[in-house]
């Protein structure tokens, strides 16, 4: 006996007779009856579960076994079944990261003890050493130094000739270190004061000085020079000239990373300034902090020749 | 059709006190919390509850409807259902669009909080899943419900309440977000008051529910009727859970779930995935097992088929949760049960959309002239394409490459606007007519545009998704002859570029689609007789038979 009904015509089977009509129903298309239900016009064909699905599913089960004899699967109590293969993902995840360390570390071992004009001299190992050295920059710095080290409105260029801390790459490498008004004791530390207590007049002054100094025609005897020459010129060397490496800019460059036009003059005399970068000893190691420290060296080439 | 012009005067009076008490409700979370988003909350309900006891109180003493009206179905909330489904898919849908642009051009939208991509990202989630499904599911519920069972609904207090309710639900959470609160659960933003006040919604939506088919007149329930009350019963159960969390104050907002760390994450995610699955699919093959048959006049070719897909997807899709966190800190047994419950999900899944599509057999002149039977057609296709999809991401090492990109989306929109949106507009072409007492919709021609726009769209966004997705897990994942990686991250944001732009580009194609099917339903339900009786086979059988 088969289990499809076509073959079965049996109406006293597990399937009802049509309350309405008093007979099994049986559909001219695919030739199966149905269950004897209607609802709303809806009826249901009695056609048997397809051997396909049946088999699908089946596989569906063995496949799900074999993971739970070979993967750690099952909870019981307060373990749970390792499997056969013995995985642990926390060492998987160790054991690949270490792999690919080791993959790499013919040439970044060269890099741990940062002997620049050494490491600068070797292209064959500067070509590839760069082009890892970029994704690390566009991974770490690019978001506010921009992909091609341009800076943007508070974040300093790195693509230029000037340098808030010198731009040498052991200079560099440092600042990549400690950072810039970071967190660690150790950081470069840089700040602008607010003059908030001076005179609305004085202010004035003192920004049209400081306005004009790129143009080259700056009065160092107008009120604003003299009020320079008193409270500026500490950090910003005598005329604004700058070149202290302390972190104040020179104001005669048109560099200056907030603005040099008058309101943004202005406003830095009177809420001051502070910028931060963080400190990455924490996150990158030696030698992709010396890699990044050549690669921003690299980005202001002229400025390395000229000091070179 | 008007709320009281079908309440007898007992049930406006009821209708009353209850709009009244939400005035309360309102004006009592407004004048507690004072001011902040629960304030404005509470306005909102309180403007709504006012709204109510003028439209009911205006009517308190108007004549009662016959006593013949027991007769018929009760589908005053149903139609009302429809028209906020359509309300929610232009407004939710047009969010996704403009989210969508924002991430072409990330600097057009102005520089307000509100219209930042963080707050507009859950407003179209939220929007698409609770107010165009969770409307359109509760609206074909009452629908199907009825005359699968061959009743009235219980009482017609209940429906109103239950629709009425979940839409001043999803409003509170959309509104919230746009003012920056959020529980921070995706797909579960809305905060503490709003969770409460769906439960409540949702109490009274299964008892509804429950009281009516314990009234049919047909032996046995239909099928349907089985996928909408797992779809109740389970969603009330994950939103239960998943939103336990204690208030930072009783007047305010604010509030910290009780899960925390891995456990948070597993809770998080076994609501999500089951979200999915008893919000966007069971309910939903409730719809298609109604309305697919009705459309195509076809029996549904197999009752085992529909009975192992109902056990199978209500059994193995509470399992598998875990696969949304492979390689992260959740324990690799739970990923693993994850992965292999994920994999024998698939033949139930393919059951329901094989029984489908099996069903229009003898029927296929049909699929191919009459666009509103094509919509179910495509979508159990689409449905059959993202469960095989869904078990295949589902596999451990297929998710190191699919996570965390754009495949994942294009893999949800592919079930969301490929399976579930065309069901629901399948539903709607058919059920429109019906309840408007017409034959066809008012423009049928506009039901072959619609049908186009959708498939072309979908089509558009999911193909440019799984580009987007595959290249993104490909760029993660490259290194270079020395070991170092291949790409920058923001180097796999800008090869993103050209897909995003023709991912918006579809999903204008799918919200122009849903305008027209919007525009349609207007004018079918204005071109509507007056109190227009739905043509259907009569609630109860004539004595004749």
């Amino acid at each position: 006996m088969s289990d499809d009904p076509r073959l079965n015509p049996d109406p006293d089977a597990d399937h009802e007779i049509d309350a309405h009509t008093g007979h099994l129903e049986v559909d001219p298309v695919t030739g199966y009856d149905t269950t004897g239900h209607d609802w709303n016009g809806i009826r249901e064909l009695n056609t048997p579960f397809p051997k396909l699905a049946l088999w699908a599913m089946i596989l569906t089960f063995v496949y799900s076994v074999i993971a739970w004899v070979l993967l750690p699967a099952w909870p019981y109590g307060k373990d749970f079944t390792r499997g056969l293969l013995g995985l642990d993902q926390t060492e998987m995840a160790v054991e690949s990261y270490r792999a690919l360390t080791a993959d790499r570390s013919d040439w970044m071992a060269k890099f741990e003890a940062g002997d620049f004009p050494a490491l600068q001299a070797d292209d064959t190992l500067m070509l590839p050493a760069m082009a890892a050295a970029d994704r690390l920059f566009q991974d770490n710095c690019a978001a506010c130094h921009g992909a091609d080290g341009g800076g943007g409105p508070g974040f300093p260029v790195l693509n230029d000739d000037y340098w808030l801390w010198g731009g040498d790459p052991e200079t560099i490498a440092e600042t990549l270190h400690v950072g810039i008004n970071a967190t660690g004791d150790d950081t470069r530390f840089g700040q602008m004061p607010a003059f908030d207590w001076m005179e609305r007049g004085e202010l004035s002054a003192l920004a049209d000085y400081v306005t004009a100094l790129p143009q080259g025609n700056a009065d160092a005897d107008s009120e604003g020079g003299v009020l320079f020459a008193d409270n500026c010129s500490a950090c910003h060397a005598e005329g604004g000239i700058g070149g202290m490496e302390n972190g104040a800019p020179a104001l005669t460059d048109q560099a200056v990373i907030y603005g040099q036009d008058r309101a943004s003059v202005l406003e830095t005399l009177r809420r001051g300034r502070q910028g931060v970068m963080p400190a990455w000893s924490d996150r990158l190691t030696e030698a992709e902090i010396n890699l990044l420290a050549l690669y921003v060296a690299n980005l202001s080439k002229d400025d390395v020749e000229g000091q070179q | 059709m008007t709320p009281a012009g079908t309440l007898s005067r007992n049930e406006r009076q009821i209708a009353f006190g209850l709009s009244v008490a939400l005035s309360v409700l309102g004006f009592g979370m407004a004048a507690f919390a004072g001011k902040g988003v629960m304030a404005v909350h509470g306005a909102m309900a309180l403007i709504l509850g006012l709204f109510l006891v003028f439209r009911v109180g205006g009517r308190l003493y108007e004549g009662a409807p016959g006593i013949e009206r027991h007769d018929r179905y009760f589908d005053g909330p149903t139609r009302f259902g429809v028209m906020m489904t359509l309300v929610w898919a232009i407004f939710a849908m047009g969010i996704g669009v403009w989210v969508s642009a924002l991430l072409y051009w990330p600097e057009g939208t102005p520089a307000l909080p509100w219209t930042s991509f963080g707050r507009l990202r859950p407003v179209h989630t939220t929007g698409i899943i609770f107010g165009f499904g969770g409307n359109a599911l509760i609206a074909t519920s009452f629908y199907v419900l009825q005359r699968t069972a061959r009743t009235r609904l219980a009482d017609a207090i209940s429906p109103w309440f239950v629709l009425i309710g979940f839409n001043l639900f999803c409003l509170w959470a959309v509104s919230g977000y746009l003012m920056g609160s959020t529980q921070s659960k995706e797909y579960a933003e809305a905060e503490w008051y709003a969770d409460l006040w769906l439960v409540v919604v949702w109490v009274v939506y299964f008892t509804v529910y429950i009281r009516t088919l314990a009234r049919r007149h047909e032996p046995h329930i239909y099928v349907a009727n089985w996928y909408y009350m797992a779809f109740i019963l389970v969603v009330a159960m994950l939103h239960i859970v998943n939103n336990l969390a204690i208030p930072v104050r009783w007047n305010g907002a604010d509030s910290f779930t009780i899960w925390a760390g891995v456990q948070d994450a597993m809770i998080q995610w076994w609501y999500g995935h089951n979200a999915v699955a008893f919000f966007l699919t069971s309910g939903f093959l409730g719809m298609l097992y109604y309305y697919l048959p009705v459309r195509s006049g076809r029996p549904i070719w197999s009752y085992r088929l529909s009975i192992l897909s109902f056990w199978g997807i209500v059994f193995f899709y509470i399992w598998v949760g875990s696969h949304h966190l492979h390689y992260t800190a959740l324990p690799y047994w739970v990923q693993t049960l994850g992965m292999t419950f994920s994999v024998m999900l698939l033949v139930p899944s393919w059951a329901s959309a094989g029984n489908a599509i099996a069903t229009l057999n003898g029927a296929w002149h049909k699929v191919r002239d009459d666009a509103t039977l094509r919509f179910m057609f495509v979508a159990a296709v689409f449905y059959g394409l993202s469960t095989f999809e869904g078990s295949f991401l589902a596999i451990r090492p297929v998710n190191s490459l699919s996570h965390y990109t754009d495949w994942t989306v294009g893999h949800v929109h592919s079930g969301t606007l490929g399976w579930v949106a065309m069901i629901i507009f399948g539903a709607i072409y058919t059920m429109v007519p019906q309840l408007s007492g017409r034959e066809t919709m008012a423009w049928p021609r506009a039901i072959e545009w619609h049908f186009w726009l959708a498939v072309g769209g979908t089509l558009v966004y999911v193909v440019s998704m799984w580009n987007a997705g595959i290249t993104q897990g490909l760029m993660w994942r490259a290194y270079d002859l020395n070991g170092a990686l291949s790409y920058s991250f923001v180097e796999s944001v800008q090869a993103m570029a050209p897909y995003y732009l023709i991912r918006t580009i579809g999903g204008g194609m799918f919200l122009t689609g849903a305008i027209v099917c919007a525009l349609n339903c207007y004018a079918t339900f204005r071109s509507a007789p007056y109190m227009a009786e739905p043509r259907d086979v009569p609630l109860r059988p004539t004595p004749a038979e």
